[in-house]
């Protein structure tokens, strides 16, 4: 297994750009030169179901992670975290956003969202490097929801063990989004890495 | 990456590709000319690409009305010299299966290769069929890629293996193959002659008794040669191979990829077999990897086909080797494999490592993880099938039928989370196009009431043939067509009830009123489903109709880009009586129940105005059209 190796298990809720994000990490390491596989469930995604990939960088065929196996876990969704913990160890990066999506239930009377608090504690009680982002909110400050995905993307490019170099994840993104949004898009790249790294 | 990629890529650039994606470029290296399909998960995105992308490829591509037309399509123009590719689901063959089975008889000219993607653990499917079976029943040979590279060159690979023996060429895929991403290393566009001419020949193209004899002793000894060349396929190859291991492994597809990461990073004394190419059978690829072994794991998703091969592999030569496979639940005989159960396998018999299955989380936190709730896919904000749902419900309450009265015949489509509560409208359901043939059924079968549910691109699909009969025997149910104007679930791709087609050039559009009242069926209505009051009174008379009675519930699906976005509705709290109608009984995802009270979500609402108008109380009013 070559050094590079880096395992990253991405979750949320469809409509949230998961798939893209991952991508765009995806293309940066085929353009560092890294062997890369990815894999994806989307089949009910438009439909506010949930929506993960699996992204390995290094010598591997297998596009799915081992449990207990990542090196890192991204998540869009506070209990989308919860539903990919066995891909992590205690060791495991967990970034997460801290802004709840409810799902929709046939009844929705008895849905039982628990506390984002208590998703926090128990996720730091139980794991070492636990990374709650206020998601949304930064990307609001950077001007549109719809960057969320690129704030969580600047989020997980500031650990230390990433692989890749925040440049190539930048052109990569520019080379898979619109250059309307490019400008906003590297602010919010930026705002999610700081969240991490200050 | 722009799509256009696909196309303008050189030999030798390297791309980030889905599978599905890959597959595309290797129709387009194969100089491709002709492409059907009919749109169905996980082989969806292959069609929506080439949809895209066909005016620059050079090629015809269609979204067939079912998988049979895509591969009669694909069928007619390889006979006419053509390279032709259809694709589908695993349950899409079944659909095609019948003219597939006589185009091994009758064979191609130009080459022609069937992609089946298949779907263990079913993640969007009504079943985990394994789709091999298909190389056997049909006697054709098989490919079974295992990463987005393999797809791409073995699309390549398969049309000139088509072209060469005269036969179509299968390429199986899984969900974990057509969804896998990877870096694909492209080859050189082959150019091809675009218009084809069909050369009569009766006695190959017509296989009536007279012929049909001939053309199955000529497909046999077709596969006798092809055997030959699936013995030394370069993707029939020994990975890790040394001499001293006594323990072999066999694989193909998806499941080649964990045995082999796991083989690497344990550093397990197995030398391991895969098989790219597998049927017809490599037997004596097989046989020189056993003879020197004395045990073997075969590794496959999702049926024991190659397990149940090495067997007769074994028995014929004699082998003195034991197998683990599926037989014997080393491995589970269903769902998709993944790396953590292949390695448990293979522990129960190596007993190599110690697996500890219990984590050592917290006991808190290992009930917080118990309690979060399930995401289910649900019915969109703004939805109209809502409505019609709705509709049925209040209809059948006002003419005092109970749950148990009435049967609800679901088909396949974004209606089939009608299954859900508070609906609770889907009681059995088959296949495509299935709902109207099952009303014929049971309601001869009892005395219940039958609604039928059925989408506009499914009843296109296969749903006019059972109308006919349901109107001919003289059955008596109700049929709903759910025309929302798109094909839906698969993400909206075109029908023939649309202006446009596959290519986005102005195609006629087809009327379902048309043709239900060309039935010489009696009671046709087309009803707008956001139109509450007029849907309970429709259905009302339809539940009291004798004979088959129909009801297009016509509106367009809120997910049709380019739809006008409504202004979203005004909550005013303190109308609000708490009676909860507008939760129960629309289960509206836009609608919560948060804090002890309905909150709407703005963000979400589409402004369809359903929950206005199921508001007694004025407490949910419609927003202002001027914000």
């Amino acid at each position: 297994m070559s050094k590079n190796s880096y395992n990253i298990y991405i979750s949320g809720v469809g409509g949230q750009g998961i798939i893209k994000t991952s991508v765009i990490i995806g293309e940066a390491a085929m353009n560092e030169g890294l062997n890369v596989c990815m894999s994806e469930i989307h089949g009910m995604s438009q439909r506010e179901g949930s929506v993960s990939t699996e992204l390995r960088i290094g010598d591997f065929n297998s596009s799915i992670i081992p449990n207990n196996s990542a090196d890192a876990l991204l998540s869009f969704e506070p209990i989308e975290t919860l539903r990919g913990i066995k891909k992590a160890n205690k060791d495991t990066k967990i970034v997460f956003n801290t802004h709840p999506i409810h799902p929709s239930s046939g009844n929705s009377l008895e849905m039982n969202y628990p506390p984002v608090e208590l998703i926090i504690s128990n996720l730091k009680e139980n794991f070492n490097y636990v990374y709650p982002i206020e998601g949304n909110d930064l990307a609001n400050k950077v001007g549109n929801i719809l960057s969320l995905n690129m704030v969580l993307l600047g989020a997980i490019v500031a650990d230390d063990n990433f692989p890749l170099s925040k440049e190539s994840i930048v052109s990569s993104m520019k080379n898979n989004l619109n250059s309307k949004f490019h400008e906003l898009n590297l602010k919010a790249i930026e705002l999610g890495f700081d969240a991490v790294k200050l | 990456m722009n799509l256009k990629q696909l196309v303008t890529g050189k030999k030798g650039d390297k791309q980030f590709l889905l599978g599905n994606e890959a597959a595309v470029r290797g129709a387009i290296e194969a100089g491709v000319s002709i492409a059907a399909t009919y749109p169905g998960t996980p082989s969806s995105e292959i069609g929506d690409v080439l949809s895209y992308l066909a005016k620059d490829a050079g090629i015809y591509f269609e979204f067939s009305t079912n998988e049979k037309v895509a591969m009669e399509v694909a069928a007619t123009a390889a006979a006419s010299g053509l390279r032709s590719f259809t694709f589908m689901k695993h349950v899409g063959m079944n659909v095609a299966s019948d003219s597939f089975m006589s185009t091994a008889y009758t064979g191609v000219r130009g080459g022609m290769v069937v992609l089946i993607a298949d779907d263990p653990s079913a993640f969007s499917s009504q079943n985990e069929q394994d789709s091999r079976h298909y190389a056997r029943l049909a006697n054709l040979p098989i490919l079974e890629p295992s990463n987005c590279q393999e797809l791409k060159d073995m699309m390549v690979y398969g049309f000139d293996l088509s072209e060469q023996f005269g036969l179509p060429v299968i390429i199986r895929t899984t969900t974990r193959v057509s969804h896998m991403r990877g870096i694909v290393e492209l080859g050189s566009i082959k150019e091809q002659n675009r218009k084809g001419h069909f050369d009569k020949d009766p006695s190959s193209f017509v296989p009536v008794p007279a012929f049909s004899l001939s053309m199955h002793e000529r497909l046999c000894d077709k596969i006798k040669e092809i055997n030959k060349i699936s013995e030394k396929y370069r993707l029939n190859y020994i990975s890790s191979s040394k001499d001293n291991f006594k323990i072999g492994a066999i694989s193909s597809s998806s499941a080649f990829n964990y045995i082999y990461d796991i083989v690497n990073q344990d550093n397990l004394d197995i030398n391991i077999l895969k098989l790219g190419f597998s049927y017809p059978f490599p037997e004596s690829k097989v046989y020189e990897f056993l003879k020197d072994l004395d045990t073997v794991f075969i590794v496959e998703e999702v049926d024991p086909i190659i397990e149940k091969e090495v067997l007769a592999v074994i028995g014929k030569y004699n082998l003195a080797i034991t197998v683990f496979g599926k037989l014997d639940e080393t491995f589970p005989l269903v769902h998709e494999f993944n790396p953590d159960i292949i390695k448990k396998g293979l522990n129960k018999i190596l007993k190599y490592t110690e697996i500890n299955e219990k984590n050592s989380y917290s006991q808190n936190f290992n009930d917080l993880i118990e309690s979060i709730p399930n995401r289910s896919p649900v019915l969109c904000p703004g939805c109209p099938h809502r409505g019609m749902f709705y509709g049925v419900k209040r209809a059948m309450a006002k003419l005092k039928l109970k749950e148990d009265d009435v049967i609800f015949a679901s088909d396949i489509g974004c209606y089939t989370l009608g299954l859900n509560p508070p609906y609770k409208a889907a009681d059995y359901l088959l296949s495509m196009g299935s709902s109207i043939g099952d009303g014929c059924g049971f309601s001869k079968a009892t005395d219940q009431k039958v609604v039928s549910f059925i989408g506009d691109s499914t009843f296109f699909h296969s749903g006019i043939s059972p109308l006919v009969n349901a109107v001919h025997n003289k059955h008596n149910f109700v049929v709903t067509v759910l025309d929302n104007r798109i094909t839906a679930m698969t993400g909206g791709q075109p029908n023939p009830g649309m202006s446009f087609d596959g290519m986005g050039n102005p195609a006629p559009e087809i009327s379902i009123e048309k043709i239900v009242k060309a039935t010489g069926c009696n009671f046709v209505k087309t009803i707008n489903p956001m139109d509450l009051n007029e849907t309970i009174e429709i259905y009302k008379e339809a539940f009291e109709h004798d004979g088959v009675a129909v009801i297009i519930s016509k509106h367009p699906c809120v997910l049709i880009k380019g739809l006008e976005k409504k202004s979203t509705v005004e909550f005013n709290e303190n109308n609000c009586k708490k009676c909860y109608v507008c939760l129960n009984r629309l289960s509206c995802p836009a609608i919560s129940y948060k804090n002890n009270k309905v909150t709407i979500d703005k963000d979400a609402c589409n402004g369809c105005n359903l929950c206005v108008k199921t508001c007694k109380f004025g407490a949910i009013t419609e927003g202002n059209k001027e914000a």
